[in-house]
């Protein structure tokens, strides 16, 4: 086994792995943690995911330390890399603290350690013309657009953010959002910031005004279901990146499927975590999904024959 | 590993076959090796264990499959796969391209379709990476408990059977045990006596989750199958059960391949006493996707730091160091 290679911070990287693929397993370290409203936001130490990383992407985490009975890594998609910096090339992340293994992140201080696996999945698709595009976010959902947002723009694109959530705390990077985009608009189910209801109810408006061809999201299911379906009313394409529970994170585990139409137009069950987590939402069959459960459709390839698998 | 002296790790695996080292994945726990070979090359593991296929695409069930668990998770995929065509056709010579030693694990509806599935992959032109192939007799996560052969002596025969009636004489064939039975001894004995190479201890305990803010069951499946650290002692005490029943005549002694919870190297070990030959980690690569690779350089040296120079010298060992007042 090849020796750790030791970097200016403490964290290290198994050689092993470097780039084999494109992802690394990385021991990080937490360089920062700070409270964001209903949210915390992490940076960690780890070395060369920056380089391999691009805006839609996850990292999946360890938690708990190496003898936790909880073994399942929790995946965040990716907020920002930078690749130098004092410490050597860093991520951040946007946690909300649901269970015990994000708790367990949420209590890291500097300098703890944290394994990193990273970046994992497929990145949003850009657009070839500079054409002008939304992006939309609902509550912590919202932390890969800003990086997005700067890709965007540097390929000449107009961005307009449009980031909803259920109250003011739970909205995440309105600040961000007015420096990262050309518009924003915010809204809150309580009307506690911005427009009162949901980012459904001011999307056409968006839609019609800068007559964007293409819309990224990022956030619950409903949300990703109410943006494919207003994005498809103004003849423009969404590309959603969808939040699933996984165990692995990185293709082996079969736990985060959900079911999805290929270019043939034959629906499958995939696996978010590497053929997405992003994926058009005119190919995701989302009557499937109902209040947390996802059913296999009939006509998908290999679905269960009466009297179930 | 750096400092530890070196360690004979390779083991028989049946019909005169060896594998360098003990250590495999657990099917259904590392795809079909492409995921796994961006971290470490698949091909230094004693075996690669193909998640199970069948004979037709199956989609699996619904969503939620998953739900953690103290030490542990329990799934309910419900043997989600491409059928066993696409797998010869695209899984297994990728396998083989890597230099992947390959122990297949098949399933069927019935009895009759595990020896279809067999002799597909028997005809196969990559089968020479075959190193065995492992019968999924006792997956949990099926809409018919009465279909888990594993929970009948007869009916697991009958299959072992069939399916070695479809493979060459010179792969080893194991049969995957449930711990979920009330002897597992008489389900083993049977198993063996039909031609079993070998066996596998333990597939996944069937277990249930209720979500207790919604207050219904987590799983989309309902129930699923446990597995992880948690359930190591219960793979123990079936290894600890059926090595005994063998030392003591009850049927022909046969390799057993140890699976059940193991996270380190250490807990290889506690397998290999309790008499398996070789050791799959499984859901420990959810949490370290190196887990397997790593898991033989500890194993390596916890083996080293007995004294002794060939890990086979530890099989069953517990079974002579029993201290009797």
């Amino acid at each position: 086994m090849t020796p750790p290679t030791p970097t200016t911070s403490g964290a290290t990287v198994s050689a092993q792995t470097s780039a084999r693929d494109g992802v690394l397993r990385v021991d990080g370290e937490v360089i920062a943690i700070r409270r964001a409203g209903a949210y915390h936001h992490l940076t960690i130490v780890a070395p060369g995911v920056a380089e391999l990383a691009r805006p839609g992407q996850f990292a999946a985490l360890a938690v708990g330390g190496p003898t936790t009975g909880n073994l399942l890594r929790r995946s965040f998609s990716i907020h920002k890399v930078s690749p130098s910096g004092t410490y050597g090339g860093t991520l951040d992340l946007v946690i909300a603290a649901k269970g015990p293994g994000t708790q367990w992140l949420t209590e890291l201080r500097a300098h703890d350690a944290v394994d990193v696996v990273a970046p994992l999945g497929r990145a949003f698709p850009l657009p070839t013309e500079p054409v002008p595009c939304i992006l939309v976010g609902g509550g912590y959902g919202s932390a890969p657009l800003f990086w997005l947002a700067e890709v965007l723009r540097e390929r000449g694109c107009p961005v307009e953010m449009v980031l909803g959530a259920g109250s003011e705390d739970r909205l995440f990077g309105v600040v961000e959002a007015r420096r990262a985009a050309d518009g924003v608009t915010v809204t809150t189910d309580d009307g506690s910031a911005g427009h009162r209801g949901w980012v459904s109810d001011v999307l056409p408006e968006v839609f019609r005004r800068t007559g964007a061809p293409v819309a990224y999201a990022c956030g619950p299911m409903g949300m990703l279901q109410s943006v494919t379906r207003v994005a498809a009313e103004h003849g423009a394409v969404a590309q959603v990146a969808v939040e699933e529970a996984m165990a692995c994170g990185v293709g082996v585990c079969m736990t985060c499927v959900m079911p999805v139409r290929d270019k043939a137009g034959v629906t499958k069950m995939v696996r978010s975590c590497v053929e997405g987590p992003v994926f058009r939402g005119d190919r995701v069959r989302w009557e499937a999904f109902h209040d947390g459960v996802c059913g296999v459709p009939a006509d998908a390839v290999g679905a269960p024959q009466a009297g179930g698998h | 590993m750096a400092g530890s002296p070196r360690v004979d790790l390779s083991v028989p695996i049946g019909a005169g076959r060896v594998l360098p080292n003990p250590v495999m994945t657990a099917s259904g726990c590392a795809a079909n090796g492409r995921e796994l070979h961006r971290f470490f090359d698949v091909s230094q593991l004693g075996a690669f264990v193909t998640k199970t296929v069948m004979m037709e695409p199956r989609s699996g069930r619904g969503t939620p499959r998953m739900a953690e668990t103290a030490s542990g998770m329990l799934n309910s995929i419900g043997l989600q796969g491409p059928g066993i065509r696409a797998f010869v056709e695209q899984d297994l010579p990728w396998l083989k391209s890597v230099g992947a030693r390959v122990l297949v694990s098949i399933a069927g509806n019935t009895a009759g379709e595990f020896a279809d599935v067999a002799r597909v992959l028997a005809d196969s032109d990559a089968f020479d990476c075959v190193v065995g192939v492992e019968v999924n007799i006792s997956c949990p996560n099926v809409a018919n408990r009465g279909l888990v052969f594993a929970c009948d002596p007869l009916s697991s025969a009958k299959v072992i059977a069939l399916v070695r009636e479809q493979l060459p004489r010179d792969v080893p064939m194991f049969a995957k045990l449930t711990p979920d039975v009330t002897d597992i001894v008489s389900i083993a004995d049977a198993a063996v006596k039909a031609g079993a190479t070998g066996l596998t201890m333990i597939n996944t305990l069937l277990g249930m989750v209720i979500d207790t803010d919604t207050l219904r069951p987590h799983l989309g499946g309902i129930t699923g199958g446990l597995s992880g650290p948690s359930i190591r002692p219960v793979a123990v005490r079936a290894l600890w059960q059926v090595t005994q029943a063998m030392r003591a005549g009850r049927f022909q002694t046969v390799p057993l391949i140890g699976v059940g919870g193991v996270r380190t190297g250490r807990d290889a070990l506690e397998l290999i006493a309790a008499g398996a030959t070789m050791v799959q980690v499984g859901t420990a690569t959810f949490n370290d996707p190196t887990a397997p690779q790593r898991v033989i350089g500890e194993l390596e040296t916890a083996v080293a730091a007995h004294g002794v120079d060939c890990v086979t010298g530890l099989v069953g060992i517990a079974h002579d160091r029993m201290v009797i007042p």
